[in-house]
């Protein structure tokens, strides 16, 4: 298989029996809560996906959708209290990572499923520098000698373009740029060659251009290591640059699921639509923009039936009722109750638009 | 001087009047060493040298990468700094040389909402004393009950129900607090709105109703706004004109469609070939202009054209004479370059 | 009966979608007080300090005996019915003199936590707002008043001023114990001179006084408040440190340091003596402390 010929197969991470539908990350029906004073908000609500090898998929949701917290359950960096894992499976090759030892998890964690994260000014340890960083991982897993870490971590620094990568190895954190910064995180991701990479909104704190960079850093990285990644992020114009597939969340379900031209071109759930038309477009001045009213709900108290229910321009009572079950459309899936209706252009609003 | 007039002519025909002229306007941080005794051992060129001019009841937008100085700018027309040099004149009084009562009596026609909702706001007052708060420093409104009728009309205005006039910011989510941030900054009935950012920090569906809001607003009230953002298809969706910022300098300046279809300055073409278009059929089309390097400190800008150290068209000339923001050849709209010329496919 | 068919205008959502708890008027202070009004800790502390206070101010509530009538037939005679705590050295009721020793130290603890508080508050304001050389100034000063060991600086002050009562001990405490408060003040209108609010008043016009009274100083004295309920507890153990080396209070008011003080010396004979108003002052300085950690978290927003 070609996915083996990337990673480095330990005796601890023993990948489970190649099933055929199996696919190298599959999270299954997960529950999320997080318990707090005000009550106990339920974060993750029922979410599955999966990532083969080689693709990109695109987690997409506003604040408070629970894209970031799927991600820390997978890595296991949830921040347990308040938040619990309250049901589901995290599959990888197979084997579930919710139930496996703290050194099965260890072993998958870090080597063969990286995370990049947001702010690398805070993700990155400021006293240490950045060769260290890099090397730190390949020094401890591999077992590497301090010198031949750094040579790794210059391989590294070269790979992610950045320049100087010899002399820099010295340098900290705080002395590069923010893009060049995220360059040093995505080294640090990609030093054990992982399988899959989570990237956690990795270019929202960045400027345009030096977004376009990394962005194009990823794309050829991960053509050249064919690394899977997950993609979270709430910027529609990224998704559609470099996903394959998207998963839209909101209130901690998936409620949209579909390829990434599919999605774009003809999208099957009202909360996708309303963001669609609510983005301005560079290549296309439009008029008022049209927006989804009101706010996303308190997840302490989330609506019934359909979470989106109270924005919804086509809401019907069953909306209101009954939760939505995610129909499969043929190769893609909604959870909405009228996902077909809307699909083949016949829905009807049941509201006026907003005036504000 | 010429050359402004002449931009302005060229461009919309439906300009209203100049309002604002801000001519050369710079703004140095002196780099000092030493605790007791400071040596200033260099500066900081924020803003080294801004001209433009806003119209009556225009947007201007002003884009820019960090470090490009458009927030600086926006602090010294609101004179939370005070400027190293420049004019910039409101109905005859110039807001940088101001003191005292006419500092005041400015104040009252421009106003700023900032960028983040969560900071902005006193969490120890209520969103109505927040919206009174102008009223009271100016004077302006009445007393009391005069005074708490025109903070509820405000509160209507932007949308927000009136009976949570006694509400504190944190009962209300980021885009409600931004509403808030502009009712107070409507409370006075400024001419000029200086928007620092003012939906960054929202999510993309809430960015949508604050963005419909400000432009109800200007349409009903008549108001002008310098609109400064980072997101260019927020810009090009509001603005009327739009100068783009480098390294304390405006690079080029002209209406949205001249920016948009028509840019000239290598900058713009490349930080609009980098924004990406919610379209995933226009990935093969799009020809992302890659910059090499990095952006040079501020401390230390190249000579000349700023922008040469990363600009694929560099000569010599453009590290011996600065290129000034003049009409170009290539287009009839200031451009800072020497080679000016057009682009095509940029927005794929 | 709304029309469930318009889509609401975005504020009213809010309410609709379960904001629980939203619907009063909720300020930061009655968000801490309902905290507070939970906290098990809060909750005894203050039953301890309103007993406190109670003592001093109607010391007969508790007890018909009088603290002064002190007969030596009766000297260092164990708890009984009529004494509850037995008798002192002198033949003094001790649980009534541990009930009237009850005010001086409150009176002690509140006004030089006062005074303190409105020192630190003035200089630390001047010095963290207007920066430069108001804030080189008072940090030389407040250096000055730091080197000063505090019993040393107190013997000085109270052997030179000729004031009765509590008041000596009281202007001791107040002019040596601002240092503290005083730069956290300091720090904390730096931090707050910084927020995004106060640049927005800044542009709407506000001059200086505006900000600091109406932007600042609501802002800037939350983590004060905490450090001065502490420090209250510790001046009146203070006091009754002055007072057991024999320099605190001199016009023959009760003072729990003083009785303690007398009672040291027998304290192999008579546990009685020394063990009660020990117990008290451990307990109002404890209150007092505990008092001030819970305020301190209920008003951390960080912690919401």
């Amino acid at each position: 298989m070609g996915r083996h010929s990337h990673s480095i197969v330990e005796q601890d991470s023993a990948p489970g029996p190649d099933d055929g539908g199996g696919h190298l990350l599959e999270v299954d029906d997960l529950y999320v809560e997080f318990r707090t004073g005000e009550g106990t908000a339920k974060v993750i609500n029922g979410v599955s996906y999966h990532l083969d090898p080689g693709e990109t998929l695109a987690v997409l949701g506003e604040s408070g959708s629970g894209k970031s917290v799927t991600a820390q359950a997978i890595m296991g960096i949830l921040d347990t209290p308040p938040g619990f894992v309250t049901g589901g499976r995290i599959l990888y090759q197979g084997k579930d990572l919710l139930t496996a030892s703290e050194s099965d998890r260890r072993a998958v964690r870090g080597r063969e499923i990286s995370i990049i994260f947001q702010d690398a000014l805070s993700a990155l340890n400021p006293v240490f520098t950045v060769g260290w960083q890099i090397s730190e991982a390949l020094r401890k897993r591999e077992g590497l000698s301090k010198k031949d870490g750094l040579e790794r971590a210059v391989e590294l620094m070269e790979l992610v373009n950045i320049p100087g990568a010899r002399e820099r190895l010295k340098a900290y954190p705080h002395q590069f740029s923010g893009g060049m910064r995220q360059r040093v995180m995505i080294a640090m991701a990609l030093a054990q060659k992982p399988n899959v990479v989570i990237a956690d909104e990795p270019t929202t704190a960045l400027d345009v251009t030096v977004q376009a960079q990394i962005m194009d850093l990823l794309g050829d990285l991960r053509r050249e290591l064919n690394t899977a990644m997950i993609l979270i992020t709430h910027d529609l114009g990224v998704v559609a640059d470099v996903a394959d597939r998207i998963a839209v969340m909101y209130a901690g379900r998936i409620i949209e699921h579909a390829d990434v031209h599919a999605l774009y071109r003809s999208p099957a759930h009202p909360y996708t639509l309303g963001l669609l038309n609510s983005i301005p477009r560079l290549d296309d001045k439009g008029k008022t923009l049209r927006t989804i009213p009101g706010l996303p709900p308190n997840l302490t108290n989330i609506p019934s039936g359909c979470p989106f229910h109270p924005r919804c321009r086509f809401v019907r009572d069953v909306c209101r009722s009954e939760v939505p079950p995610s129909l499969d459309l043929g190769g893609r899936h909604s959870a909405c109750h009228f996902a077909r209706e809307l699909l083949a252009g016949e829905l009807e609003p049941t509201r006026k638009e907003p005036e504000l | 001087m010429s050359n402004r007039t002449g931009a302005a002519a060229v461009a919309k025909p439906t300009l209203g009047q100049p309002i604002l002229t801000v001519e050369g306007m710079v703004k140095y941080f002196p780099i000092t060493r030493g605790i007791l005794f400071r040596r200033k051992i260099g500066d900081v060129k924020a803003v080294d040298g801004v001209d433009f001019t806003l119209h009556k009841g225009e947007t201007l937008g002003v884009v820019g990468e960090s470090g490009c100085g458009k927030s600086t700018l926006a602090k010294l027309l609101m004179r939370l700094e005070d400027a190293t040099a420049g004019t910039a004149v409101y109905d005859g009084r110039d807001i940088v040389a101001a003191k005292g009562g006419e500092l005041r009596r400015l104040r009252r026609q421009v106003q700023m909402v900032m960028q983040d909702p969560y900071t902005s706001l006193n969490p120890r007052m209520t969103v109505g004393d927040i919206i009174a708060e102008p009223l009271i420093i100016h004077g302006v409104g009445g007393k009391d009950k005069a005074r708490e009728t025109r903070v509820r009309e405000l509160l209507d205005l932007v949308g927000l129900n009136p009976e949570h006039i006694n509400r504190y910011p944190h009962q209300f989510s980021g885009g409600q607090r931004q509403r808030v941030g502009i009712a107070r900054a409507l409370a006075l009935n400024p001419e000029i709105i200086i928007c620092d950012e003012p939906v960054s920090a929202l999510d993309v569906s809430i960015q949508a109703q604050v963005i419909n809001l400000l432009e109800k607003l200007q349409a009903e009230l008549g108001l002008s706004y310098i609109f400064i953002a980072h997101d260019l298809s927020v810009v090009r969706h509001i603005c009327d004109r739009v100068a783009v910022m480098y390294l304390g300098r405006i690079v080029e300046i002209g209406s949205e469609d001249e920016i948009y279809n028509r840019a000239t300055h290598p900058y713009t073409q490349a930080l609009l070939s980098a924004v990406p278009v919610p379209d995933p059929d226009a990935r093969e089309h799009r020809r992302i202009i890659r910059l090499s390097g990095d952006v040079p400190s501020p401390a230390n800008p190249p000579s000349g054209c700023r922008f040469r150290t990363r600009c694929w068209k560099a000569t010599d000339l453009c590290a011996e004479k600065t290129p000034a923001l003049i009409e170009r050849e290539a287009d009839p709209h200031p451009s800072a370059c020497h080679y000016a010329e057009r682009a095509d496919h940029i927005l794929g | 009966m709304s029309d469930q068919n318009a889509l609401p205008p975005d504020a009213t959502v809010v309410l609709a979608e379960g904001e629980a708890g939203m619907g009063q008027t909720r300020s930061l202070a009655s968000d801490a007080w309902r905290d507070l009004r939970r906290n098990p800790i809060a909750i005894i502390s203050a039953v301890i300090i309103v007993l406190l206070v109670l003592m001093a101010l109607w010391p007969s509530l508790f007890t018909d005996a009088d603290p002064y009538a002190c007969d030596l037939s009766r000297s260092l005679q164990p708890p009984s019915s009529e004494a509850w705590f037995g008798y002192n050295l002198q033949g003094c009721n001790i649980y009534a003199r541990t009930i009237y020793g009850a005010k001086a130290s409150l009176q002690v603890g509140l006004y030089s936590v006062i005074m303190v508080a409105v020192i630190a508050a003035v200089l630390g304001m001047l010095a963290g707002y207007y920066g430069g050389w108001a804030d080189a100034v008072i940090a030389r000063v407040t250096d000055i008043v730091l080197g000063i060991p505090l019993l040393l600086g107190a013997i000085v002050i109270l052997s030179s001023v000729t004031l009765t009562g509590v008041w000596p001990v009281v202007l001791a405490l107040g002019l040596l114990g601002w240092t503290s408060p005083a730069r956290i003040v300091r720090s904390s209108v730096i931090s707050a001179k910084g927020q995004d609010y106060v640049q927005a008043a800044r542009m709407l016009g506000a001059d200086n006084r505006r900000i600091m009274i109406r932007h600042i100083t609501p802002n800037a004295m939350a983590p004060v408040i905490v450090v001065l309920t502490i420090a209250l507890g510790s001046f009146i153990s203070v006091e009754a440190t002055l007072s057991f080396l024999g320099i605190g209070l001199k016009g023959g008011e009760i003072s729990w340091g003083a009785d303690i003080a007398d009672a040291t010396g027998r304290v192999r004979n008579a546990l009685g003596p020394v063990l009660f108003p020990s117990t008290f002052l451990a307990l109002t300085v404890l209150a007092f402390i505990m008092l001030g950690d819970a305020v301190r978290e209920a008003f951390d927003p960080k912690l919401r």
